[in-house]
């Protein structure tokens, strides 16, 4: 029998432009077959998504990434109604094929649990694929859930309204007295219909779409955001602005993985830590409004370098408010580790396997705590990034103490690396002009985001404006992950499992 | 236990004099924005026409700000040759009405307290439910910091609780999205009377960068009528602070 040859797809660099036309365009059997194997060897579906063709058919884009080789591997098919999923084989396409067919209205046929992710009308048809069941008008969440039978097993419903100050999901559990057997999150109550808004752009209000994707990721947002027109304007940017948006990159880290470990804490009834590491997240959020005025690093992220740049009496301001909130969050945190109370809650607690996770292609903190060393920053470095290298952190566990502690290691990473690059900042321009964008042109570009890696794919038409825009946050990834751990796990170890995980509502529902 | 004592001395207290002792703000904070309009040309819409939410307008009686659309981003004041507008660090920006929120001419009606009988319900005990309707964590996560030590929001007797029927009122951010609305309705009916509710953040008062999208429904008072507006993108946790205890009738200092 003749061998046939895996079909390759089109090896790009991320923050690196193609011609659309060079992207593959193959047949949905060999665009099967490319997706498949190359998960299998090793690469992680980073995006697959639909954007619509002119022909009324519905073109699948597939990115799969290497991190062994630092490289992005793209193909194409083209789909009418239906088509044969991927899921069945390659599990990490599970939630994309299922946005795909919200989106779209495209079949995937044989996906074992097709159902919207986000509830809302398909935007191609005028009409959805799902069951009879659910026709007439979407309601979030009004749709079939995985049951456990039995005359012992009950469901707990909770959500969306929660009652923390948090975003709206609704997660049903099946479980067995205390047990959790089975956790399904349906999510959507957030979606505003970013992505829909973005096409025909940019435009205006685009970056302050980025900003507000996930609001408390700005500058990780609005970097993937701009390295990827920066591709399609192909333009370089300034030294100097680049190590800028890598220093408030890490800020945003400092800040979200202080915060998580306070609220670990907290969830534990370890009030110290919790009380102390609430106040010390503030510090470094107000780091970054020191350089921009904006806690959350609003307007600091522009297309062509940063909106504000620092001095040097700003610098050393910087340093010196940097090492105090280092050192007190040095001593907030080290009581966790001391306490037996704390570790004996964190240990052991919702574990995911290397192996799961390896499956679902988990990201960020959640896959560096199963043992596996996945890290934009390090597999597909951009900016700053590729000159100053930040150790990848992980542990081996894969329980809420490793992502707790995960955090922990990069806490102190990042810190150093801020410390580094502000004193090493290189004199220049902090921004310049962003000419037009390429036309027919398809961009990847990724960043670590605290949470992970934020992916974002732009193509444009042939005037050079965005005829698709597909943002995948980490949390898009990550939220079977936390399903997954809570499995055999006690009900009231849910907020524990959750806040190890803090994953982002409308970075998921966009 | 001698380290957690050790550590409890290192971290020493933290909670701000605010309101007797005047905060620090961070000097490039993005406060009220004032308009000098001796400096616009006639006809002159260049800040009109970068604001990313059309906050700004331009009429016969000159430049309308609506505080209640407006991001706080830096585009007007980047667009602006003559350097007209811009932003102060005035951070206390909170209203009662949404009219108050657009500023003609530099003033700003700050929100005034509850009346008598709402005042002695409230005045020392304000249970707020918080619903995020479309909001993106920013808004939530700057109202969920009154509550660590720095702000320590139980002082003022003002806490937020886990049930709307343990509640006096909601204080709801985001732009009300259309998966959202039932969900609010529902919490907002499961809320004795009286009650109120606080609009926090640009999404939440006017929909925000989402105005306008057929998912939205461009803010909360489409669908139960606000007591209080709190503007900003998202507003700093003093901003917020300062409406509350407005409307609550401790803190009457006009700024500026």
């Amino acid at each position: 029998m003749k061998q046939i040859p895996t079909p390759t797809g089109l090896s790009i660099h991320h923050g690196e432009t193609a011609l659309l036309q060079a992207v593959p365009h193959l047949s949905m059997a060999e665009f099967r077959e490319a997706v498949i194997t190359s998960v299998e060897q090793g690469g992680r579906l980073a995006a697959l998504f639909g954007r619509p063709c002119e022909t009324g058919a519905v073109q699948l884009i597939a990115v799969v990434a290497s991190g062994e080789t630092g490289m992005l591997s793209l193909v194409s098919t083209a789909v009418t109604d239906a088509y044969p999923a991927l899921t069945p084989e390659c599990p990490q396409a599970h939630w994309f094929e299922r946005e795909i067919a919200e989106q779209w209205s495209v079949r995937p046929e044989g996906h074992p649990w097709l159902k919207p992710v986000r509830f809302h009308a398909a935007y191609r048809h005028g009409q959805h694929v799902w069951s009879p069941a659910q026709d007439g008008e979407l309601l979030p969440s009004v749709t079939n859930f995985f049951r456990v039978a039995g005359e012992e097993v009950h469901e707990v419903a909770v959500g969306p309204v929660h009652a923390g100050i948090i975003e709206p999901g609704h997660f049903r559990f099946q479980c067995h007295g205390e047990q959790v057997l089975h956790l399904e999150i349906s999510l959507g109550y957030q979606h505003r219909g970013v992505e829909r808004a973005l096409v025909g752009g940019p435009t205006k209000r685009t970056v302050h779409y980025m900003e507000t994707l996930a609001g408390d990721t700005s500058v990780g947002h609005a970097t993937a955001y701009c390295q990827a027109l920066e591709a399609l304007a192909e333009y370089g940017v300034p030294a100097r602005a680049q190590t800028l948006r890598g220093i408030t990159l890490e800020l945003e880290r400092l800040a979200n993985h202080t915060g998580d470990l306070g609220a670990l804490a907290g969830d534990v009834g370890y009030l110290p830590t919790a009380a102390y590491c609430g106040r010390i997240r503030g510090d470094f959020l107000n780091l970054t409004a020191l350089i921009c005025g904006s806690r959350f690093g609003r307007g600091l992220v522009r297309p062509g370098g940063v909106g504000f740049d620092v001095d040097r009496s700003r610098i050393s301001q910087l340093v010196e408010r940097l090492e105090r909130a280092l050192s007190d969050v040095a001593s907030a945190v080290s009581l966790l580790w001391d306490t037996p109370s704390v570790l004996a809650r964190f240990e052991e607690t919702g574990t995911v396997s290397r192996e799961t996770c390896e499956t679902l292609g988990l990201v960020g903190p959640a896959a560096r705590a199963c043992g596996v060393e996945r890290d934009v920053r390090h597999e597909f470095p951009s900016g700053i990034f590729r000159f100053a290298h930040i150790p990848v952190s992980t542990w081996h566990t894969g329980d809420v103490f490793a992502r707790a502690y995960v955090r922990w290691l990069e806490i102190q990473r990042s810190a150093a690396f801020v410390r580094e690059q502000l004193a090493v900042l290189s004199d220049g321009p902090s921004r310049g002009e962003l000419g037009a964008l390429s036309p027919d042109r398809v961009a990847v570009s990724l960043v670590e985001g605290w949470r992970g890696e934020i992916c974002h794919v732009a193509v444009t038409d042939t005037q050079g404006q965005l005829s698709a825009y597909k943002v995948i946050d980490p949390s898009f990834h990550n939220w079977m992950g936390l399903a997954l751990a809570q499995r055999n796990q006690q009900i009231s170890d849910f907020p524990l499992c959750n806040k190890s995980f803090n994953l982002s509502y409308c970075g998921h529902d966009l | 236990m001698l380290k957690v004592l050790r550590t409890r001395l290192q971290q020493r207290h933290r909670t701000l004099a605010y309101p007797a002792q005047k905060p620090t703000l961070p000097d490039r904070l993005r406060g009220r924005p004032i308009v000098d309009q001796q400096k616009c040309p006639p006809d002159c819409r260049l800040c009109a026409n970068a604001c990313p939410t059309d906050a700004i307008t331009r009429d016969q009686t000159g430049v309308k700000l609506d505080l209640g659309r407006c991001l706080f981003c830096t585009e007007c004041e980047q667009a602006c040759p003559q350097g007209a507008i811009r932003y102060t660090q005035e951070y206390q920006l909170g209203t009662r009405t949404r009219d108050d929120l657009v500023m003609k001419g530099n003033t700003l009606r700050l929100a005034q307290a509850l009346d008598d009988k709402a005042r002695r319900l409230f005045g020392r005990s304000l249970k707020l439910r918080q619903v995020s309707a479309g909001g993106c964590n920013a808004c939530e996560a700057d109202v969920n910091v009154l509550n660590t030590v720095v702000f320590d929001l139980g002082r003022f007797g003002i806490q937020f609780v886990a049930s709307p029927r343990h509640a006096d009122g909601l204080l709801i951010t985001g732009p009300v999205t259309k998966n959202m609305r039932l969900a609010l309705t529902k919490t907002y009916d499961a809320v004795p009377a009286p009650k109120i509710v606080i609009a926090v953040g640009a999404c939440a008062i006017s929909g925000g960068p989402f105005i306008d999208h057929p998912e939205v429904y461009n803010g909360a008072d489409s669908t139960v009528p606000v007591d209080l507006y709190v503007p900003g993108c998202p507003p700093h946790p003093l901003t917020i602070l300062d409406a509350l205890l407005r409307l609550l009738g401790r803190r009457e200092e006009q700024c500026r």
